[in-house]
């Protein structure tokens, strides 16, 4: 029987599971926390029951049935607390994962050699930087939602919430569930780009109603709660001491550059800014797969990567929310679960593109419905980066001072010293040069927008390597204690083969 | 003001019975609820402050809460280097922040 091993258990890989399922294979999933439904279905443990935790959740009905046929399947083996630090290519795809209480000491080491991988990765926050988003009080929306939907903590009693893209609407709804007073929420770009990139070809949209139901649930929320929505505002800077006590806001320009005299103090006792999302696609790379311009996985019409056998689905392949990971993890899923003799024959139907072809060999391509699916909240993808994308002009509002490396507290004029003294436009040197990017979070958090500035500093306006803030080979960092077993556990040749 | 639990009786979801896990918190004993991480326990406490930056002395707290940022770190029965928001509470847990307690004091 084919084994495909699937990283991370939220919409995409449990649809993935599924379709792998079906298709005859015996799936491992594993996942780092020890839950199933990944941050869009972050619940509350067993140990903490409920009447009606739907009512915090889009699609709980779905979620649960997927994980209740998931778990009670014996060809299905589910594993918790499994980090992959590490995928090598030497011989095959190998995934290396390291098992037990997060940040544990005792964990225990085991590598899978699949015959199909599905990265189902999905994404974190992106936060630009902005003077005080050091300061405690300062959250991403994922961490207010993952403290009102997994612990029913509200971060704040007042707060606000910034950035841009739908995403802020449902944080907001989190908020007010736990307990909060959502003061306001700000999206940078202004109504006219958002109508702009929201409705060239609307009746494309017409089949993603179900998206639409969502967002409108969201909407009404925050009609009902009076919150406002301001359009073509941004909190430009967190202050207070040990804590944040108030937050400057101001009217943007179209590219978001702040529009000097719009100016307004906040009081706030929390405040959560997201500006969309980073693909998690260190795994990707390290498995060798081709990355799109905009940096997400490459896949085809299968999810398969540029790597045989290697599969993608979900938010590392582009940001389109729950419905489409869902289609693009049952598509992976379908195909990953075939044989790569099955699949040639397909895949010849496929480039021959005649319905004949498919009855004589009886191959088939994946469920129809998951492929009309896929191309309906596509895009819908493409209409969130059009109406809420990230403008160029947000550096506007850093001033020298200002952290951008949280975890090596290496400022903007930092850089800016740095790459004018070496005269350096490369983003390899800069970053050996200041330590941007090099710390514990391994650029995760201020990585593009380090490329970002170093290329807005550049006469050309693009950097001269091809260096990537991406590339983590080792994916976590490992206790060496911990590598140490590693190495002594492979010597003594006991490497588990699935 | 601040951070604070929703409490059970207020929260639309009506939730059952639950268990209480007790930690230590910089010496302090706290309670939670069993099953929240040493993050979500500490911040009940409105508690925001988990760190010092070793260069700038700044404080730091959660920021991502889901495990990508690095921020929350905290010492656990003597290991450092322990992702608040990712790590479960267990009974008898003692946690030591490199923070500042809340000026509200203490758990509730």
């Amino acid at each position: 029987m084919r084994t495909v091993v699937i990283i991370g258990a939220g919409p995409a890989g449990l649809a993935a599971a599924l379709a792998a399922r079906v298709g005859g294979a015996s799936v491992v999933l594993l996942d780092s926390s020890d839950a199933l439904g990944g941050q869009f279905w972050r619940h509350l443990p067993d140990t903490r029951p409920s009447r009606s935790e739907k009512y915090l959740h889009h699609g709980w009905a779905k979620f649960q049935t997927l994980s209740t046929s998931l778990e009670s399947d014996s060809g299905v083996r589910i594993i918790r607390g499994a980090q992959v630090w590490a995928i090598d290519t030497i011989n095959g795809v190998r995934v290396h994962a390291i098992i037990g209480e997060s940040d544990g000491t005792q964990r225990e080491h085991e590598t899978f050699v699949p015959d199909a991988l599905i990265l189902a990765t999905g994404a974190h926050d992106r936060t630009l930087p902005f003077p005080g988003w050091d300061l405690p009080g300062v959250f991403t929306g994922g961490a207010a939602q993952a403290l009102a939907k997994g612990e029913r903590l509200a971060v704040g009693q007042r707060v606000l919430v910034a950035g841009a893209g739908p995403f802020l609407l449902p944080v907001a709804q989190s908020l007010v569930r736990a307990g909060s007073n959502v003061v306001a929420v700000l999206e940078a770009n202004r109504f006219s780009h958002i109508v702009r990139g929201w409705s060239p070809k609307p009746w494309q949209l017409l089949g993603a109603a179900g998206k639409g139901g969502e967002l409108a649930g969201y909407v009404a929320g925050q009609l009902r709660h009076r919150i406002p929505y301001r359009m073509g505002h941004a909190v430009i800077a967190a202050h207070g001491t040990d804590r944040v006590d108030s937050v400057t806001i101001a009217r943007l320009n179209a590219d978001w550059q702040p529009i000097v005299g719009t100016d307004t103090t906040v009081h706030v006792d929390a405040v959560c800014v997201s500006h969309g999302f980073t693909p998690r696609i260190e795994l990707a790379i390290a498995a060798g797969c081709g990355l799109t311009p905009e940096k997400f996985v490459a896949v085809d019409h299968r999810q398969l990567t540029s790597v045989e056998g290697v599969y993608a689905a979900g938010e590392v392949t582009g940001i389109g929310g729950v419905d489409l990971a869902m289609a693009e993890g049952e598509i992976a899923g379908y195909w990953a679960a075939q044989s790569s003799a099955d699949q040639s024959v397909a895949a010849l139907d496929s480039a021959l593109d005649t319905a004949a072809a498919h009855e004589t060999s009886g191959a088939k391509d994946a469920p129809a419905s998951a492929l009309r699916r896929r191309t309906v909240f596509a895009g819908f993808a493409r209409r969130i980066e059009a109406a809420h994308g990230i403008r160029p002009s947000w550096t506007g509002w850093l001033s020298d001072e200002t952290v951008i490396c949280r975890c090596e507290e290496v400022t903007l004029g930092a850089i800016r010293t740095a790459a004018k003294r070496t005269e350096s436009e490369s983003l390899r040197s800069l970053k050996l040069s200041t330590r941007a990017g090099l710390g514990i979070c391994q650029g995760r958090m201020c990585g593009r927008s380090v490329e970002q500035i170093l290329c807005s500093f550049a006469p050309e306006g693009a950097l001269r390597d091809d260096a990537s803030t991406d590339n983590r080979p080792i994916a976590l960092p490992l206790r060496l204690g911990e590598l140490a077993s590693r190495l002594h556990h492979t010597m003594q040749g006991k490497e588990h083969h699935d | 003001m601040g951070a604070r639990m929703l409490p059970a009786g207020a929260d639309p979801i009506r939730p059952l019975e639950t268990t209480a896990v007790t930690i230590t918190v910089d010496g302090e004993t706290v309670t939670g609820i069993t099953g929240q991480s040493i993050a979500g326990i500490v911040m009940a406490c409105d508690q925001l402050e988990l760190r010092r930056t070793a260069s700038a002395d700044r404080p730091r707290g959660v920021f991502c809460g889901i495990g990508v940022c690095f921020d929350c770190l905290i010492e656990v029965n003597g290991v450092q280097d322990v992702r608040a928001c990712q790590r479960k509470a267990r009974d008898g847990d003692a946690v030591v922040t490199g923070g500042k307690p809340s000026a509200h004091g203490g758990a509730e």
